[in-house]
Order: C-alpha cells, then sequence, then structure tokens
C-alpha cells in the first residue's frame, strides 16, 4: 500500500465532503422551512465561485473578502429568488418546488455557458495559503488543508446556530409548525427568506472554497448537485448534524474509492445510496417522512 | 399582586369585539356571523358541541384561519385583516388545542420561545410559581416526552412570559386526570385575579362553570345564546338541549 | 333493467370517452398525413419517439404521482440494447427493440425496487441518481463506445420485408409503434389498475385503507412507464441510427419532465403536443448556443408559476373537455 497516494486521495475525499457537507447543509436548512428541494444549488454554488472570480478580475477584489462578500451577493440573490419565484409555491405539492428550481439552474447554467463556455477560469489560491507541509507521510497542500479545515467549521458554526441558539429554536419549531410559530408574534414569512438567503449563501461559500481548487466553469456544480441529492437520501433530511457528518464521511468513502477501485469512484457514492435504501430505507439519521 | 385590577365586567369598554364573523376551511364555510365581547378582566367560555365552530372562532381572532370576513376589534383596533404575527404582538396569546409542544425543542427551549410582545410579563420565578411540576422538568430533553398534563402547562406557561393579558385557551383540559383539571382551574382563576383576560373553549361545561364569568353557546358557526355565570341555574334546562348532555 | 342504467359509466364518463376518442381519431389522421404534407419526417419520428417517451413518463408523474427525475435512463438503456442488439449480434429490428425494451423493464424492476421505497420528494432525487449512476455505468462500459456511442446502426427489415431504410415505411412503422404504445398507455389509465392508481394520487392513506397494496400499484406503474420509455428508446435506434450517452444523460431527464409539463401532466394527449413543441424548440433554436437552455427553464419556471395545466390540460379546462 502506498500510504503518500492512499492520504493524498483521502485528502481529495476529505475536501469533496466538506463541499457536499456545505451543500447538503443548506438544502436540508432549506427544506426544513420550504419544503423545497432546491434543484438550482449547484448553480448556485458555481455562481459563488463566478462572483469570486469577478471581484478579483473586475474590481481587483482578493480571496479573502470574496469569502464574506460572495456569500452575501449570492445570498440576496437567492432572497430575490425566494421573493420572486418560490413564495408562490406556498400550498402546492413539493414537487412543483423541484420543478422551479430546476427551471432556474437551467437558466442560470445556460446564461453564464453562453458568456464563458464550458472551460474553466483559473482563480489564484491566495499567496497566504500557497506552498505546503511535509507531514513525513504525506506533503499536505496548504489550501486544501485550509478548506477542510474551514468547511468544518462553517458547519458546526450553522449546527450552533441551529440547535443551540434561540434565532435556531425558532427555525426548528416553525420547521415542525410554522403557523403556531407565528401565532406566537415570529414574522415567519421573513424568516422564511432569510433562511433561503443562509442555505444559499452556504453554497455560494463552498463554491469561492472550490474555484482554486476546481477552477470556475458554469457547470460545476451540475453534476455536484446530483451526488449532493445522494448524499441527502443518504443521510436523510431531518438532522443538521447527520448532514455534516454524512457529508464528509462519503467523501472520505469516495476518496478511498479512488485509491482502491478508481474505476467506480464517480459512482460510489450512488451505490452506497441504494444499500442505504434496501437496508435503511428512512436514512441514516433521518426520521421517516 | 397587590395593584391586581378588579373589573367589574360592565363598566369596562369591550377589549375583544367580534362582529359578523364569518370564515372558510378551503371550500367549507364553518363561521356564519359570529358575535361577542369580552371585557377587560374577564373570563369568557365558549360552549358548543363538537364541530360547531368554537376553535374556529378562536384561530380567526388569532388570524391563522386563511380566508374570514366581518370585524374583529381588539382594545378598539381592527385586526381582521392583521396576520397573525402582528396579532400576537398586539398581546393576543393563543394556546392551541393539540397544546403544540414542539417536539425538536427541549422543555426550556419550548417554554423561552415565544418572544415577549409587552413588557410585564410573568417571570420564570413566578411560572414556577404557578407550576411547580416544571421547573422540575425543565432540563428534560424534548417537550413532547412530558405527560400531557405537563404539556398543557407548558403550553400555558409560555404565554404567560410573552406580556400578552389577553389568553385564549382552546380546551385546556381536554383528556386531562381531574386533579391536573383542579391545577388549572386554580391557574386560571389566578390569572383572573392578576387582571389576565381570557377567552376559553370548554367541552368541559363542569370545569367551565367553575371559572368563567360569561358563557356563550356556539351553534353551526354563530352565537346562538348567551348568559352570565350568575344566572347559570336558570338557563340549565336550555344548556342541557343546547349541548345535548 | 334499460340499456343505460346497465351501463356502469356515468355520462361524464362516456362524454369524456367520445371527446378521447375525437382527439385520438384527429392525431391519428394528422399523422398519417405527415407524409404528403412536406414536412421533414425525420423531425416527426424523432418526435413521435419522444412523445411515446413522455406518454410512458406522463403515466408515472400524472396519473401515479410519481416524478421521476431518471427516466432517461430507461430511454438510453434500451437504445445502447437495441443498437448493440442490432448492429453487434444481427438482431432484426423487430427484435432488437424489444430486447431493448426488455432491458428497460428489467432496469424499471429493480430501480423501482429501490426507489419506491422512499417517495415524494426523495423519489425524484433517488431516480435522478440512479440515472446517473447508470450514465457513469454507460460511460465507462465498453459495449456502448463511451463518449462516441454506438454508431451506424442498421435499419434492416422488419419482419423480413419493412425495409425500413425507406424513410416513408420508417415513419409507419415509427407511427404504429407510437400508436400501439399511446394505446397501451391509454388502457392502462383506464383500466381498474388507473383507477386505482389515480385514487391512490388523490388520497393514498384511504385507498390503503379501501385494501389497495399502493407501494406495489406504483411499482407496477413504475416498470410499465420504464418499459413504454424503453419502447421508445429502441424505436429512436433506428431513426437515429445511432445511441449515445445524451439519451441517457439528466439533461434528457430533465426534458421528458419538460415535455410532459408543457403538454399538461395528466392529460391524455398533452405529452405529445409537449414532445413535438420541445423538439421543435430544438430544431429552431439549435444554432443558438446555449440559449435552448436557457428558454427551456424560462418554460419550466413559466409553467409552474402560471400554467400548471399545461396547453392541452387548459384548452380542456376551459372548454370543459376530457382530453
Amino acid at each position: 500500500m502506498n500510504i503518500q497516494a492512499l492520504s493524498a486521495q483521502l485528502l481529495v475525499g476529505l475536501i469533496n465532503g466538506s463541499f457536499y457537507a456545505l451543500l447538503s447543509l443548506g438544502l436540508a436548512v432549506i427544506f426544513g422551512m420550504l419544503n423545497v428541494i432546491n434543484f438550482a444549488h449547484g448553480a448556485l454554488y458555481m455562481m459563488g465561485a463566478f462572483c469570486a472570480y469577478f471581484l478579483l478580475n473586475l474590481f481587483g477584489i482578493g480571496y479573502w473578502p470574496a469569502l464574506i462578500i460572495a456569500p452575501i451577493v449570492v445570498g440576496l440573490f437567492g432572497i430575490l429568488m425566494e421573493r420572486s419565484l418560490l413564495q408562490w409555491l406556498t400550498g402546492l405539492d413539493h414537487l412543483y418546488g423541484l420543478l422551479l428550481t430546476f427551471g432556474v439552474a437551467l437558466i442560470l447554467q445556460g446564461l453564464f455557458q453562453n458568456y464563458f463556455g464550458s472551460s474553466g477560469l483559473p482563480y489564484a489560491i491566495p499567496t497566504e495559503l500557497q506552498g505546503g507541509v511535509n507531514l513525513g507521510f504525506m506533503f499536505l497542500p496548504i489550501y486544501r488543508g485550509w478548506v477542510v479545515i474551514f468547511s468544518l467549521v462553517v458547519c458546526l458554526v450553522t449546527w450552533y446556530l441551529i440547535e443551540r441558539t434561540q434565532l435556531g429554536a425558532y427555525l426548528r419549531a416553525a420547521t415542525e409548525n410554522p403557523t403556531l410559530v407565528r401565532a406566537f408574534g415570529i414574522n415567519v414569512p421573513r424568516m422564511i427568506t432569510l433562511t433561503f438567503g443562509f442555505g444559499v449563501g452556504l453554497a455560494a461559500l463552498a463554491g469561492v472554497l472550490s474555484a482554486p481548487i476546481n477552477q470556475v466553469r458554469p457547470l460545476m456544480g451540475a453534476d455536484l448537485i446530483i451526488v449532493v441529492f445522494a448524499v441527502v437520501v443518504i443521510g436523510g433530511m431531518g438532522s443538521i448534524m447527520g448532514s455534516i457528518i454524512t457529508g464528509f464521511a462519503l467523501g472520505v468513502i469516495e476518496g478511498l474509492t479512488k485509491y482502491f477501485y478508481p474505476e467506480a469512484s464517480n459512482t460510489v457514492v450512488f451505490v452506497f445510496m441504494v444499500l442505504v435504501l434496501l437496508l435503511k430505507p428512512t436514512g441514516l439519521t433521518g426520521r421517516a417522512t | 399582586m397587590l395593584e391586581a385590577r378588579q373589573h367589574s365586567g360592565a363598566s369596562a369598554s369591550p377589549l375583544l369585539e367580534v362582529a359578523g364573523l364569518e370564515a372558510w376551511y378551503g371550500e367549507s364555510h364553518i363561521l356564519h356571523g359570529v358575535d361577542f365581547q369580552v371585557r377587560e378582566g374577564e373570563v369568557v367560555t365558549l360552549l358548543g358541541r363538537n364541530g360547531a365552530g368554537k376553535t374556529t372562532t378562536l384561530k380567526s381572532i388569532m388570524g391563522i384561519i386563511g380566508k374570514r370576513r366581518g370585524s374583529v376589534k381588539f382594545e378598539g383596533r381592527e385586526i381582521i385583516r392583521a396576520s397573525s404575527d402582528h396579532i400576537a404582538r398586539l398581546g393576543v396569546a393563543f394556546c392551541p388545542e393539540e397544546r403544540g409542544i414542539f417536539a425538536s425543542l427541549d422543555v426550556r427551549e419550548n417554554l423561552m420561545l415565544p418572544p415577549e410582545v409587552r413588557p410585564g410579563g410573568l417571570s420564570l420565578d413566578q411560572i414556577f410559581d404557578l407550576f411547580p411540576n416544571l421547573k422540575e422538568r425543565l432540563s428534560s430533553s424534548q417537550g413532547t416526552k412530558l405527560s400531557g398534563g405537563e404539556q398543557q402547562m407548558l403550553a400555558i406557561a409560555r404565554i404567560l412570559r410573552t406580556g400578552a393579558r389577553f389568553l385564549m385557551l382552546d380546551e385546556p383540559t381536554e383528556g386531562l386526570a381531574p386533579v391536573i383539571i383542579q391545577q388549572i382551574g386554580r391557574t386560571i382563576a389566578r390569572l383572573k385575579s392578576e387582571g389576565f383576560t381570557i377567552l376559553l373553549v370548554e367541552q368541559n361545561f363542569r370545569f367551565a362553570s367553575t371559572v368563567a364569568d360569561r358563557f356563550y353557546i356556539v351553534e353551526h358557526g354563530k352565537i346562538i345564546d348567551g348568559f352570565a355565570n350568575a344566572d347559570l341555574g336558570a338557563n340549565m334546562d336550555k344548556l342541557h338541549t343546547y349541548l345535548g348532555v | 333493467m334499460t340499456s343505460i342504467t346497465s351501463d356502469p359509466r356515468t355520462p361524464i364518463a362516456i362524454r369524456a370517452a367520445r371527446d378521447e376518442a375525437t382527439g385520438f381519431v384527429i392525431m391519428t389522421v394528422l399523422l398519417l398525413l405527415v407524409p404528403f404534407s412536406g414536412i421533414y419526417p425525420f423531425f416527426v419520428m424523432q418526435a413521435l419517439c419522444f412523445a411515446l417517451f413522455a406518454c410512458a413518463f406522463n403515466l408515472l408523474i400524472g396519473y401515479g404521482g410519481l416524478l421521476s427525475f431518471g427516466h432517461a435512463m430507461f430511454l438510453g438503456t434500451a437504445g445502447y440494447v437495441s443498437a448493440h442488439a442490432s448492429k453487434e449480434w444481427g438482431f432484426p429490428p423487430e427484435f432488437a427493440i424489444l430486447t431493448g425494451a426488455a432491458a428497460s423493464f428489467g432496469l424499471a424492476v429493480i430501480t423501482g425496487y429501490v426507489a419506491i421505497r422512499r417517495l415524494g420528494i426523495y423519489f425524484a432525487m433517488i431516480t435522478l441518481a440512479l440515472s446517473q449512476l447508470i450514465y457513469f455505468i454507460y460511460l465507462q462500459a465498453p459495449f456502448t463506445h463511451g463518449e462516441d456511442g454506438i454508431q451506424g446502426v442498421p435499419q434492416g427489415k422488419m419482419f423480413g420485408f419493412l425495409d425500413l431504410s425507406n424513410p416513408t415505411v420508417l415513419y409507419y412503422v415509427v407511427l404504429g409503434v407510437f400508436l400501439i404504445g399511446f394505446l397501451i398507455v391509454y388502457r392502462a389509465i383506464n383500466s381498474p389498475f388507473g383507477e386505482v392508481l389515480k385514487s391512490i394520487r388523490e388520497n393514498e392513506p384511504r385507498a390503503i385503507s379501501l385494501g389497495y397494496k399502493a407501494d406495489q400499484y406504483k411499482l407496477l406503474a413504475y416498470i410499465l412507464s420504464g418499459t413504454l420509455a424503453g419502447l421508445a428508446g429502441g424505436m429512436k435506434v433506428f431513426v437515429a441510427q445511432n445511441a449515445s450517452l445524451t439519451d441517457v444523460h439528466w439533461m434528457m431527464s430533465g426534458e421528458v419532465v419538460l415535455m410532459t409539463l408543457i403538454g399538461g401532466l395528466g392529460t391524455i394527449f398533452g405529452p405529445v403536443v409537449g414532445a413535438f413543441i420541445v423538439i421543435a424548440m430544438q430544431q429552431y433554436l439549435a444554432g443558438f448556443g446555449q440559449w435552448v437552455t436557457v428558454i427551456q427553464g424560462a418554460i419550466f419556471v413559466v409553467c409552474v408559476l402560471a400554467f400548471r395545466r399545461g396547453i392541452v390540460g387548459e384548452f380542456a379546462h376551459y372548454f370543459k373537455r376530457s382530453l
């Protein structure tokens, strides 16, 4: 066994796992409040990366500010999307939300493809995070280590916000019974809008993090979102921690597969989903839905 | 409380004034013009058979029935078109029939959930004074793991914190043991003595007669009769016919 | 007992059947006349394959309430298998198509068994993920020739005498297959099976309390839908003479949803109308890059927000007809 190669694949797995976790976390939070599976999540992730790219190339604003500005800008776009489109779906079958956001994903991806083609645009690793450290058993590029740790921190902060604060209590309560929460004096529609913006912001943040690793491409989120759907099916959407753990775990499983049986690396998550559905149909952490 | 306001009832202007209230659940027309008033400091009970429209009346006042028409005035202000969060912020609090304890919140979170809408809500000490059992269960995990009686107390306790002075309680005694019903009765009496105004929906007439100042009878989505607790004896026969007991 | 009362159907049902029969006759006559109209037959043949694909899809969502977001796996699987059977094994067209449909049947049994375990919104995500799994398998499997696809599939002679390389013969064969598939869907919808399916969609707990095994009905609808989508995929191979990854891609799954949505979910003729519109749009906008995708996305948004009945559904609703 080649420890060097194995650890390299594990690291790639952890990075993909970071993106799975950030994206499935956003999907779960949004689904809880809006009962919508946001098919446009991959396209919004892509927009996060493009936003960082524009900030750098049009305004000379670098990586660190982009890490904050891009999620806010794309989050505001999400808020616009919720106010102008999604809010009209209240009371309709969940499936319409999926179809609508699928349409939005097609529009966004099509528009970016028209202007930027399908090839990748480069985005440099910030100077502070260039280079790497030799850990003895592997060479760790600093930027990749940063992505994993920072994503983990963001996930845990989100978990804390939702599970341990008063704001999170409103959110959890409104997921269960929005009518009653509103009757306590809380402006639930505004909370729904902000939640959507927050979930979208998480996707955009993942996009910024991924820009220096995967380049900036109009279709960078198109296939990713399908994998994230599988992650969500595996983890279930009832638990925040469940989404985080499932996301990272599947990234690692994928990384291991890349080392041991590379042919299956892009199917392993789906195969794992089939196994989970056969053995535990409600998902690993999910409640029956 | 020393400065607890005592109202004679008849002299005060109505705190809540409902006139010609109509409401719909989807296509079905449930309320056909409900008229009644609640004065400040009163405990008023809506009586009636199952499906008469009592719960719908409370929900319509709270603004959580989609389609409603007519007039609901709270402190002289028209609220028929207001959203429920706005109505709550005016000082109206609602305790639903199904109690609405949240499973994803622990007991403390459930208790602390409703935000303060006006100053002067009960402090936690005052609440634990009213409901000593709640204090012991505060660290319990899920709110829904409490017993039915404890859930009911939690559901009432959490709206006392908010500063709202007008409470709507939908069948607070439903499915509870007699000893707990007594405790809830004492709580209502105490809240009344502290100046709270309470609109109650009850099936349990015996319980209602121990706490209410006045009764209204709801039938087929309308108020068909009303009388004070003092005139209860004279109205007993009518009441038996209305309620079919 | 008079003959009227002995007819178990209500007057409304009789009128509905009459509307639908009229619609069917008009559609069939129009399609029979296409070769004499000067319309490019290849376009119509392609549209007919997709129309059958969309009718199959509609059976599942329109009557079973199940949104499959991976129906391309049936179209593509049957396409690859039919193409392979025809080109490598020398099967005559009729057997090649049936082999393709049989492969989709098998795939539907397996994926249905997995996907039916989670319903509602999860079902859509699971079917999408499963079809992505199938996509990656075909991307890597040797017999599909990866990115190149299976090219130059011989058209051959159907039943030994129908020369499919003759465009007119091919057209009527495609039309025949389409009509057979269409009538199977129609029959399924109006059978007791279809009635149970609809009642499950309307009120599942009630249907279950009446003793129907809802999951089994849904699985059956899924298998039938997948098999007929396979029939469309097999047929399509003999029109396009190739089988490629495009037909298994998630974009194709999205397109069949779009066709059905434009035409009208749960209408008999909607998927046919929708398929013709989407295919025509692709033809005319072919030179405009990704604008096709943008427009398709916009149509999704407009349909969901303002036009949920679709074209045929709105028409039927306005004129109080059953179509």
